[in-house]
């Protein structure tokens, strides 16, 4: 079944037409990575998706139901987003229990403290950080903490926006193992935006590449890994990439 | 003791309630490092305590008249003189604490949650709800403060009630254009679409997570301000449209001394003295706020 | 010959609530006219090293060094105003972001050609062919046009070559690059740096390029230093940074995916592994 269909998505931001047409497919449990330059539109792709930009025309269909235009009740529990500056998508004045706990007070859930606790694990988090404040805890503390965040609600599809780019290496390392482990786990669909095409190797099963708002190529990340895409453009994204590899 | 302390700035706290408290342990103990705030925060706890405990610092009653020891100087007997009506004004700056506090306790509780919550929407949904309110709030603001506060009182009769409605009615605009301000750069930060992304309501993104953020600076807003609210009230009661006689307010203390300023000196000073020590008290207190809560400068690095 | 920068035992030193904490520990090294490349995490104090070398180390931050001369001049005691007749006319620095150096109600010429100005007194012509001549060696097309644009009117690779020209036109010995393409895409990243490499050949200045990407330092770079919390770990020379032997070093090089990753999981450092040791 395909987790996200996309349909001649043409989304704008007031006057200004971000993406043209863009049209994607995406099955239950895959890992799929949209490509490009900033500028290109791939996140502006991700947002619409949300629900976070509301000025789109054509189709999104998230496993088989059309989407609506705004933020809904329902696509939250099914579909959650990870942002890509852990410094900035952390509430300052709430801990990290107030923040993964409120996704469980919004939903009428009940049983929070097993289910914070058990979410804290499964990032990686240990119990002691529970009541800190956002500032008391490092960059990859925070991400891991957004990422539990999105996952409080158990959705099926997660939208990670560049989520390790703001990161260290070694972070960068450590929550990308994390993500892999968690889809592994809850058979997660993934949908990530990405500049850095040796994440999308480690990462994704395919890619998309953009340009100006539209798709130029469709590849599988073998293609990538034997350096076997198609398009000029996307032969010189990785090349740039793989002249910086050493 | 120490240990109560490690418990507070403990780094991994075990509940909710500890983390609070830790936090506010934190900027108690920053603004404890700023002199001046220090300063600051002592005068506004005398006033305070002043107030609280007026019938026992007082040592004469305030009201009571005593036309034989009228407008005589400052001694062992009647601190700071005593007025042309003989009573002691000592006492009666005491007693005017009381009513000093209940008009900035007034006007704090009723123009800093209107302005924030008018504030909040304007900033949050934008578009003509924004038009419509900050047109208003731009009325307002237009308009001189003690001139639309003496209008007011004009219209509803002079007396304390009303000047605390009137200056409550001329200072949300301030707050009201802070907490916009505040709220439209919070407004498109990834945490804020994060808990909308989670299914959140308006209601909730507002109330939960944009108001908390807009305290800060709007105590701070309303501390500093509290200077200017005595200060406004001191002018009403001076032009005779604030308390009315025989209350002590000190504002109206001074309108009466004025006749007497060149020879007995003291009876307008000594009020005027206690509106000065207040003023500074708040914009000291208000300083040292905004450096220990400015949530831009972060509570600590 | 002098080397162009001599730094032993440079240590910064920022006081906290408990105690001063040190921020650079002890760093040593010489640098010619040649390019060399600090690596390093967020939080190993390359930044710092880079800055206190045009001691531009804000206070209550404290910088001590046994020795920090460049070109025989001792920086150390040197006062703010003979620091400021060093600064951009000798050595230059480059930093993360254009949208932040570069003054927004300045038009790019006018920029360019103060940085000349402020050190030398020329006539007007020759400016305006100095400031034209240098966007153009930055690779920027229209160099009249662009001249007369505001900041705010270029893209951000547009406005890092800005930056790259406003400091090179005084033609100094030493530019100092502090993450100078974060901010940028990668395609725009590699001009620019081959406009830095470029520039930096032919005019045989000395490059400090301060990164935390290991690929982008080696492949840009003669000489790489290696810094981890304030020391420095390793130093190597550019080709020979798969060999390196210290624990940190060889983590940070295996936690970096490859564009033809097939391990299942990436190697994670352990800090604990040197830190005792």
């Amino acid at each position: 079944m395909t987790a996200l269909s996309l349909k001649d998505l043409d989304i704008s931001y007031g006057d200004t037409q971000i993406t043209h047409k863009v049209s994607l497919d995406i099955a239950e449990g895959e890992s799929f990575a949209l490509v490009g330059e900033s500028g290109s539109g791939k996140s502006t792709v991700l947002k619409a998706i949300a629900g976070l930009a509301p000025q789109w025309t054509g189709e999104i269909r998230v496993l088989g139901k059309a989407r609506s235009h705004g933020v809904d009740r329902d696509f939250s529990r099914v579909c959650q987003m990870v942002f890509q500056d852990p410094y900035g998508s952390l509430h300052p004045r709430k801990t990290v229990d107030a923040t993964l706990g409120e996704a469980l007070t919004i939903h009428g859930i009940g049983d929070r403290n097993a289910r914070v606790e058990e979410i804290m694990a499964s990032v990686g988090l240990d119990r002691k950080f529970r009541f800190r404040f956002p500032h008391q805890l490092s960059g990859g503390q925070r991400q891991r903490v957004a990422i539990a965040r999105a996952l409080m609600l158990k959705p099926k599809i997660l939208l990670l926006d560049e989520p390790t780019s703001a990161l260290d290496v070694s972070v960068q390392a450590e929550i990308l193992n994390l993500l892999k482990r968690l889809r592994r786990e809850q058979n997660l669909t993934f949908l990530m935006v990405t500049h850095n095409l040796p994440v999308v190797s480690f990462l994704c099963d395919r890619l998309a590449v953009m340009r100006h708002g539209r798709i130029v190529e469709v590849a599988s990340v073998d293609d990538l890994r034997r350096g076997d895409l198609k398009e000029p453009y996307s032969r010189e994204l990785m090349q740039i990439s793989a002249a910086h590899a050493t | 003791m120490a240990t109560f302390r490690d418990w507070l700035i403990d780094d991994s706290p075990a509940s909710p309630m500890q983390a609070r408290l830790g936090r506010l342990y934190r900027i108690f103990g920053a603004l404890m490092h700023n002199p001046l705030a220090v300063i600051g925060a002592i005068i506004i706890i005398c006033l305070i305590l002043a107030a609280l405990f007026a019938p026992w610092l007082a040592t004469h009653d305030p009201l009571r008249q005593a036309l034989a020891e009228r407008l005589l100087p400052p001694s062992a007997a009647h601190w700071m003189g005593t007025d042309e009506l003989g009573r002691d004004i000592w006492s009666r700056v005491v007693y005017g604490a009381r009513i000093t506090l209940m008009i900035v306790a007034l006007v704090a509780v009723l123009a800093a949650p209107a302005g924030l919550v008018i504030g909040v929407v304007s900033g949050y949904f934008g578009g003509w709800v924004d038009r419509i309110l900050m047109g208003i709030t731009d009325i307002f603001l237009s308009l001189p403060k003690l001139i639309l506060a003496l209008a007011f009182v004009a219209a509803l009769g002079p007396g304390i009630e009303n000047a605390i409605i009137a200056i409550a009615i001329t200072s949300w605009p301030g707050y009201a254009r802070v907490a916009r301000a505040e709220t439209l750069t919070f407004k498109n930060s990834e945490f804020i679409a994060a808990v909308r992304l989670l299914g959140a309501s308006s209601i909730r993104v507002n109330l939960g997570h944009v108001l908390p953020l807009c305290t800060s600076s709007m105590i701070i807003r309303v501390t500093l301000d509290m200077a200017g609210i005595i200060l406004t009230a001191a002018g009403l009661g001076f032009i005779g449209l604030g308390a009315q006689p025989p209350l002590p307010e000190w504002g109206a203390m001074i309108s009466r001394g004025r006749s007497f300023i060149l020879d007995q000196w003291w009876v307008a000073t000594m009020p005027g003295f206690a509106i000065i020590l207040v003023s500074l008290g708040f914009c000291f207190l208000g300083d040292g706020l905004r450096d220990v809560l400015d949530p831009k400068s972060g509570e600590q690095r | 010959m002098r080397p162009l920068l001599e730094i032993e035992n440079l240590r910064v030193t920022f006081p906290t609530t408990r105690g001063d904490t040190d921020v650079v520990r002890g760093v040593s090294f010489t640098l010619g006219r040649e390019r060399l490349g600090i690596v390093g995490e967020s939080g190993s104090g390359k930044s710092m090293t880079g800055r206190s070398i045009l001691k531009l180390v804000r206070a209550p931050g404290r910088v001590y060094a046994d020795k920090l001369a460049f070109d025989g001049i001792d920086l150390s005691t040197r006062s703010e105003k003979q620091m400021r007749a060093l600064r951009g006319a000798r050595i230059s620095m480059v930093m993360q972001d254009p949208k932040f150096s570069l003054n927004p109600v300045m038009t790019i010429g006018e920029q360019i050609a103060e940085a000349l100005l402020t050190h030398k007194s020329l006539p007007r012509r020759e400016v305006n062919d100095r400031v034209h001549a240098m966007l153009e060696s930055v690779r920027i097309a229209e160099p009249e046009r662009v001249a007369r644009l505001y900041p705010h009117e270029v893209s951000g690779g547009m406005g890092q070559r800005v930056m790259i020209a406003m400091m090179l036109i005084p033609e100094p010995d030493l530019l100092i690059a502090d993450e100078p393409t974060s901010a940028l895409d990668v395609s725009v990243q590699a001009q620019v740096l081959d406009i830095i490499d470029e520039l930096v050949r032919r005019k045989g200045m000395g490059l400090i390029f301060i990164s935390h990407d290991l690929n982008l330092v080696s492949s840009y770079c003669d000489r790489i230093l290696v810094m981890n919390t304030g020391e420095v770990v390793e130093e190597c020379r550019a080709g020979e940074l798969m060999n390196a032997t210290h624990p940190y070093t060889r983590g940070l090089i295996a936690s970096i995916p490859r564009l033809d990753e097939t391990r299942d999981e990436l190697p994670v450092l352990d800090r604990s592994a040197w830190a005792k040791a």
